[in-house]
């Protein structure tokens, strides 16, 4: 009982950050109907801004965790949109209205290289951060196990909690947020009422990518190591919540990243933790197979 | 002059849609665009925003050449269309439609315009918060009009507003047509199918036959047209219907 507790904490702490990748993969997709096969690289690349920002501080002598906490994420969010802007303005734009296939092809390539440069650029081995964020409540202790709630865990649930509110309010009640939604369901027809589509995909990119540059900086703090390479795994979970929860449904992406979260943790703690990935890439092929269109995702035909 | 389209060519993928095309629109003017299916009436209409672009020729607006500009730079000049098809938001609510309708307008105009509108289409108040895809035709015909209207445009395109419409709705859409350049002076260009309908309601016409203009006049002048008679008055119902 008490370790199926820890589990459900440690998954929804998981979930919450698989939840704030998926939602990029999902808006991109909804806008411009491509999978941004670079965005897990992007959520990456701001774990490493994290990285650099949480050292620099240190060394600078910042002993505060909140004001450090909030440094790095203004920095991350911020750097990472501007990433996240010329991704889209490099690699895919220029191939709009070409093949379906080319913006995967270049997002594909458009990871790899991001992937690459970081590797060159900060070293192909583990960075770890300086030890800030230790600690924790115990809760309860039974059977000899005892029920641990990490700061960490605390802070990411609080955090993706306020993030996805204030970001479904932006979606559904702004003025934004409806040009949005329009883009997503007729883009001919959202320029003639006057709207720039090309700057609400570009704002798209970075709202994703700035979802994707909190989820980085939580997981930095979460586990305190980064690497090149954690996009790339991150990120095909993200997209496989992404799927489950139903491409194009933000609701759906958020439920997703959540459900892949818990099966995750439980998987490792009563099946097998080296099989665990094997775990969320059967649910991927699964969902596939059977119902594409996901849990929350609507069918393809509309009454119009 | 509202309008001034002179000599435009445009191309839809492989077909030479527009093949030197003048059609000129006055302010306070209700103009019509007749012709068959595929004669490429809506190519007209889309060429104006740069959908597609003009391959030659210029397009004049309220003395700007707006034949290069960018589709939303176009309508920010204060063009708006309600679109073949109708192209409503299907999977938002009639309110939202209606103020994405508004992004160009005053804010502060908003709620003057939203009681206009529902002056004009009180059914639309009833469905405020329905998703409009769940609208009959008629009903999401009159939210493509009020979500035109709703950035107060100096001139208003209607690409075939009675298509698959009931007789009664119909009888509705030309009626406010004629009401919005009465009594709001409201330029207007119509393309219509329903040929008898549109040359009553308009001003002056244009027929156009395989992208090009074969024909040009009065309402009452195209209305006696022996040609247009034979091809598209015919049994009172215009050309086939798709």
């Amino acid at each position: 009982m008490a370790l199926a507790i820890q589990q459900l904490i440690n998954g929804l702490t998981l979930g919450a950050v698989y939840g704030l990748i998926a939602i990029g993969y999902t808006m991109v997709y909804g806008i411009i109907g491509m999978i941004n096969f670079a965005h897990g690289d992007i959520y990456m690349v701001s774990a490493f801004i994290a990285v650099t920002g949480f050292t620099l501080l240190a060394s600078l002598g910042v002993s505060s965790v909140p004001l450090a906490l909030v440094t790095v994420l203004v920095l991350s969010v911020l750097f990472t949109s501007v990433y996240g802007w010329a991704v889209e303005r490099t690699a895919y734009r220029p191939l709009r209205g070409s093949t379906r296939l080319a913006p995967l092809i270049s997002a594909i390539g458009m990871s790899i290289f991001l992937q690459n440069m970081v590797q060159l650029t900060q070293g192909a081995r583990v960075k770890p951060i300086p030890p800030m964020f230790v600690g924790g409540i115990d809760l309860f202790t039974s059977e000899g196990f005892t029920v641990r709630l990490a700061y960490s865990q605390i802070l990411i649930v609080i955090v993706t909690v306020a993030l996805m509110s204030g970001f479904t309010y932006l979606i559904t009640k702004t003025s934004f947020g409806r040009q949005q939604r329009a883009c997503e369901q007729d883009r001919t027809m959202t320029a003639l009422l006057g709207i720039n589509v090309d700057r609400t995909i570009s704002l798209t990119f970075m709202i994703g990518a700035a979802l994707a540059a909190v989820a980085g900086v939580m997981v930095t703090v979460y586990y305190g190591v980064v690497d090149f390479y954690i996009g790339f795994v991150a990120g095909i979970k993200a997209f496989t919540a992404a799927v489950l929860g139903g491409v194009g449904s933000l609701p759906g992406a958020m439920l997703g990243g959540l459900i892949i979260g818990l099966i995750e943790a439980f998987w490792s703690a009563y099946l097998s933790a080296e099989y665990k990935d094997v775990a969320t890439f059967s649910i991927l092929i699964l969902v596939l197979m059977f119902r594409p269109s996901g849990l929350l995702g609507r069918p393809e035909v509309e009454k119009v | 002059m509202m309008l001034q389209m002179s000599g435009v060519h445009a191309h839809y993928g492989h077909i030479h849609a527009l093949q030197g095309v003048d059609v000129s629109v006055q302010v306070g003017e209700v103009v019509t665009l007749i012709g068959a299916n595929g004669a490429g009436k809506s190519t007209l209409l889309m060429s104006l925003f740069g959908q597609p672009r003009a391959s030659a020729g210029r397009i004049i607006f309220d003395g700007e050449d707006i034949t290069r500009l960018q589709t939303h730079d176009i309508s920010r000049r204060g063009i708006s269309l309600v679109p073949e098809g109708r192209r409503i938001f299907p999977r938002m609510t009639v309110m939202e439609n209606l103020q994405m309708g508004a992004v160009l307008a005053d804010p502060a105009n908003l709620h003057v315009d939203l009681k206009r509108m529902f002056a004009l289409f009180p059914i639309l108040e009833e469905r405020c918060e329905q998703r409009a895809g769940t609208l009959s035709g008629g009903e999401q015909q009159m939210l493509a009009i009020a979500r035109a209207l709703m950035s107060r445009p100096k001139l208003l395109l209607l690409d075939e507003p009675s298509l698959g419409l009931a007789p009664l709705y119909i009888k509705k859409i030309f009626q406010t047509i004629r009401e919005l350049n009465r009594d709001h002076g409201m330029t207007i260009l119509l393309i219509e199918q329903n040929a008898h309908h549109a040359l009553r309601a308009a001003h002056r016409g244009y027929v156009l036959q395989h992208g090009q203009i074969i024909l040009s006049g009065t309402g009452k002048e195209l209305l006696a047209s022996p040609e247009v008679r034979a091809a598209y008055l015919e049994g009172g119902h215009g050309a086939a219907g798709k």
